[in-house]
C-alpha cells in the first residue's frame, strides 16, 4: 500500500525567510513577486503574528470537502495524499471556495477564463517519490516532508523532548478528520489565525448522510404519491359511475372494474 | 409609430424597460470584463446575490408549480384547476431564469454541461443540477399542452395526456429532492454559517418554506394577473391556498423554534450584533406576521389582507435565503459583502424578464380560463378553444383513466 505523505510545519523553527514561497513559485511557474497572502500566484504565503511566522497553503484534507462538493469531480485526493484540481472539468461554481474549512482555494476574478488555484503538494514530484519543492528549500527544517504516520510520531517526540516548548496539539492531526499538513506551535493556534473550532470528523459526511437517503425518498415518496392518486382517482371513478347509474336507473349493476 | 409607443408607455412599462436596459449593460460588463469587474465577490466571499437570490430564491419562488400540481392531480382537488396553468407557467419561467442567472455566476459557463457526464454523486450540487435539469423538462411537458392547444396539435396532447400522472409524480419527487437539497448544500459548512441559521434540519426548513412561498407566489401572481388582464380574482381558491401557506408557516415556526432550543443557541437571540437584528427582522416580518395574519379568517377573506400576507411570506423567504447566503457568512469570512450595481441590475433585469415573459405568454396562449364578459387584454383565445382544451388537454396535463 502507498504510504500517505505529509508535511510537518514546526512554527517554532520558522524564521520567515520566504524560501518556501520562492521555491513554490519556481516549481509551479508563477510570477516571482513576494506575496503575503494566498493568491492565484501564491500557493503558499507567510503571515506574521508578533514575530511568529506561519506559512499557509492547502491543508490537503484526508477526506477533502472540496472533492466532496464539486459537482463535476474536479478535485481528487491522490493515493499519496495531495489534493489535485482538474481545470478541464471545472465549471467555475466556486462551491469549493464556499465550503473549504480553511478558506484556501483562490480564483482569478479578473479572467474571462477563470480557474481555481491552490497548492497541489507537488503531486507530480510526490508521485515519483520525491519531496515537495518547499520542504526541500526550507533552510531550517521548519517544513519537513515525509510519511504522515512517521511525522506524527516525530511531532509527539519533539513535544516530549522539550516539554513546555509546544502547545499540546498537532494542528491537522484530527481537524475535519485529519489533513496532510501538520503544524506544531509554541503559541496557541487560535492566536495565529488558525480555525481551532473545526469538528474532528470529516465534513463530507454531513451532506452524504442526507444524500444517501435519496433512494429511500424516491421509493417511499413515489409509492406514497401513486397511492394517494390511486385512492383519490378511484373515489372519483366510483362517484361518477354511481351518478351515471342513478341517471340511467341501472342501480343493480356491479361497481366499475378497471 | 413612435408616438404610439410613447402613448402606451405606462409607469410600470418604463420601469421595466429601464431595468432591462440596465441589466443588458451589466450583462455586457459581466461577459466582457469578468466577475471581478462586475461583482463585489472575492476569495473570502465567493457567493453573492446571483446564487443567493437568482438561484436559491428563484427555485423556491417557483415551488408553487409542484405544490399545485400535487394538489390538483395527485390529491385530486380539482377545484384548483383554474390556477394550475398560470402557476406552472410561473414555475417554468422561474426555472429557465434560474438557469440564466446561473450562467452569469458560473466562471466557466460554457462548461455547464459537464455535470451531465462528469459525475460526483457525493456532491449536493451535482444532485441539484440533475434535479433542476430533469424538473425543468417536466415543467416543459406540463406546460406543453397550453402551447399545443394554441396550435391545435391534439394528437400530441393525447400522447402527453397518457403519461401525465407519472410525469407529475416524478415532478413532485424531483422538487422535493432539490428544494431540500438547496438547504443540504449548507450542511457542509457547520463552522461557517452563523448558528442562528445553521441547522442539521436545513433541508427540511428549505422544503417547508418553499411550499409556503410557493403558495404565496400563487396568490401574488393571481392578484397581479387580475390587475394586468383585468380579470376577476378566484378568491375562494386563493383563500384555501392561503390556508395551506399558514399551515406550512406554522410547521416551519415550530420546527425552527424547537431547533434553536435543541442546539442551545437561544442566548444568541439577544446579543447585539447584525446577525441578531437580521434574524429577528426575518422571523418577525416574514414568518410570524404572516402566520398571525393568515390564521385570521377575516384576513384570508379580504383581498388586501391576503395579498399583503402573501407579500410578507415572500419577503420573509427572500430574507431567509439572503441571510443564509450573506449575513450568516460574513462573520466567518471576516468580510462584509454588498452586491455591486451590476449584480443588482442583472438580478432585477432577470426578474423583469420573468414578468415580461409571463405577460406575453399569458396574453397569447390559453393560460387563464376564459371569463364571461372579460374586458379586453385578456387571453385572446376563443372560448371553444379553451373548453376544447379542458376536455382534451387539461386532462392531458392531468390524468387520464376515465
Amino acid at each position: 500500500m502507498i504510504q500517505k505523505k505529509a508535511m510537518l510545519i514546526d512554527i517554532t523553527m520558522c524564521v520567515g525567510c520566504n524560501e518556501c514561497q520562492k521555491a513554490c513559485k519556481v516549481q509551479n511557474k508563477l510570477s516571482d513577486v513576494e506575496e503575503k497572502k494566498l493568491s492565484p500566484t501564491a500557493y503558499t504565503a507567510l503571515s506574521e503574528y508578533d514575530g511568529v511566522f506561519v506559512r499557509r497553503q492547502c491543508q490537503h484534507c484526508e477526506d477533502p470537502t472540496c472533492a466532496s462538493v464539486c459537482p463535476v469531480g474536479a478535485f481528487t485526493k491522490t493515493p499519496e495524499g495531495p489534493v489535485v484540481y482538474d481545470v478541464e472539468k471545472c465549471i467555475g461554481c466556486r462551491y469549493c471556495m464556499q465550503s473549504c474549512p480553511f478558506q484556501v482555494p483562490r480564483y482569478d476574478w479578473e479572467s474571462l477564463n477563470p480557474r481555481i488555484y491552490k497548492c497541489i503538494l507537488c503531486a507530480d514530484l510526490v508521485k515519483q517519490g520525491l519531496p515537495t519543492a518547499c520542504s526541500e528549500a526550507c533552510p531550517t527544517g521548519a517544513t519537513k516532508f515525509g510519511n504522515r504516520d512517521e511525522l506524527i510520531a516525530e511531532a509527539y517526540e519533539r513535544m516530549k523532548a522539550e516539554p513546555g516548548k509546544y502547545v499540546d496539539k498537532i494542528y491537522g492531526q484530527k481537524e475535519v478528520g485529519g489533513t496532510s499538513i501538520l503544524y506544531l506551535s509554541g503559541v496557541p493556534f487560535e492566536q495565529l489565525g488558525f480555525k481551532t473550532t473545526l469538528q474532528q470528523t470529516p465534513l463530507p459526511a454531513l451532506t452524504w448522510n442526507v444524500l444517501s437517503k435519496i433512494p429511500n425518498v424516491v421509493a417511499i415518496g413515489g409509492t406514497f404519491l401513486y397511492g394517494i392518486w390511486w385512492i383519490t382517482n378511484r373515489r372519483d371513478e366510483v362517484r361518477q359511475y354511481e351518478e351515471r347509474m342513478k341517471n340511467n336507473g341501472h342501480d343493480q349493476h356491479d361497481a366499475p372494474g378497471h | 409609430m413612435i408616438t404610439r409607443f410613447f402613448k402606451q408607455l405606462t409607469v410600470w412599462k418604463s420601469i421595466g424597460i429601464l431595468l432591462l436596459l440596465a441589466g443588458g449593460a451589466s450583462t455586457i460588463l459581466r461577459f466582457s470584463q469578468g466577475l471581478g469587474a462586475s461583482t463585489n465577490l472575492s476569495d473570502e466571499f465567493p457567493w453573492g446575490i446571483w446564487i443567493g437570490f437568482d438561484v436559491l430564491c428563484g427555485v423556491g419562488l417557483a415551488a408553487g408549480g409542484f405544490t399545485l400540481a400535487a394538489l390538483v392531480y395527485v390529491f385530486n382537488l380539482k377545484r384548483f384547476e383554474p390556477i394550475v396553468r398560470p402557476t406552472i407557467l410561473t414555475a417554468f419561467l422561474g426555472y429557465i431564469l434560474v438557469t440564466v442567472g446561473l450562467m452569469f455566476d458560473l466562471g466557466r459557463p460554457w462548461a455547464i454541461w459537464h455535470a451531465i457526464i462528469m459525475w460526483n454523486p457525493h456532491s449536493v450540487m451535482f444532485e441539484v443540477a440533475w434535479c433542476v435539469m430533469l424538473y425543468s423538462t417536466v415543467l416543459g411537458l406540463e406546460f406543453a399542452p397550453v402551447v399545443l392547444e394554441k396550435f391545435k396539435m391534439h394528437k400530441t396532447i393525447k400522447i402527453l395526456h397518457s403519461i401525465s400522472i407519472p410525469i407529475i409524480i416524478i415532478g413532485v419527487l424531483l422538487s422535493t429532492l432539490h428544494q431540500s437539497s438547496l438547504g443540504t448544500m449548507y450542511l457542509i459548512m457547520p463552522d461557517k454559517l452563523y448558528p442562528l441559521w445553521y441547522s442539521p434540519y436545513l433541508p427540511v426548513f428549505f422544503y417547508v418554506s418553499a411550499i409556503a412561498v410557493g403558495c404565496a407566489m400563487v396568490i401574488m401572481e393571481s392578484f397581479l394577473s387580475s390587475r394586468a388582464f383585468k380579470r376577476s380574482i378566484e378568491m375562494h381558491l386563493l383563500m384555501d391556498v392561503g390556508r395551506l401557506a399558514v399551515l406550512m408557516l406554522l410547521v416551519l415556526t415550530i420546527m425552527r423554534a424547537l431547533d434553536l432550543v435543541d442546539r442551545h443557541v437561544l442566548g444568541l437571540l439577544t446579543i447585539p450584533r447584525m446577525e441578531t437584528y437580521m434574524f429577528w427582522l426575518e422571523v418577525v416580518v416574514g414568518m410570524l406576521a404572516p402566520l398571525v395574519l393568515l390564521s385570521m379568517k377575516k384576513v384570508r377573506q379580504s383581498e388586501t389582507g391576503l395579498f399583503t400576507s402573501a407579500v410578507l411570506v415572500i419577503i420573509g423567504f427572500v430574507m431567509n435565503r439572503m441571510n443564509i447566503t450573506i449575513t450568516g457568512m460574513e462573520a466567518w469570512a471576516g468580510k462584509t459583502y454588498v452586491p455591486s450595481i451590476p449584480e443588482f441590475s442583472v438580478t432585477l433585469g432577470i426578474v423583469t424578464l420573468g414578468f415580461v415573459a409571463f405577460y406575453y405568454i399569458a396574453k397569447y396562449f390559453p393560460v387563464f380560463p376564459p371569463e364571461h364578459g372579460a374586458a379586453d387584454g385578456g387571453a385572446h383565445t376563443p372560448d371553444q378553444d379553451w373548453h376544447g382544451g379542458m376536455n382534451e388537454s387539461s386532462r392531458a396535463t392531468v390524468h387520464t383513466v376515465r
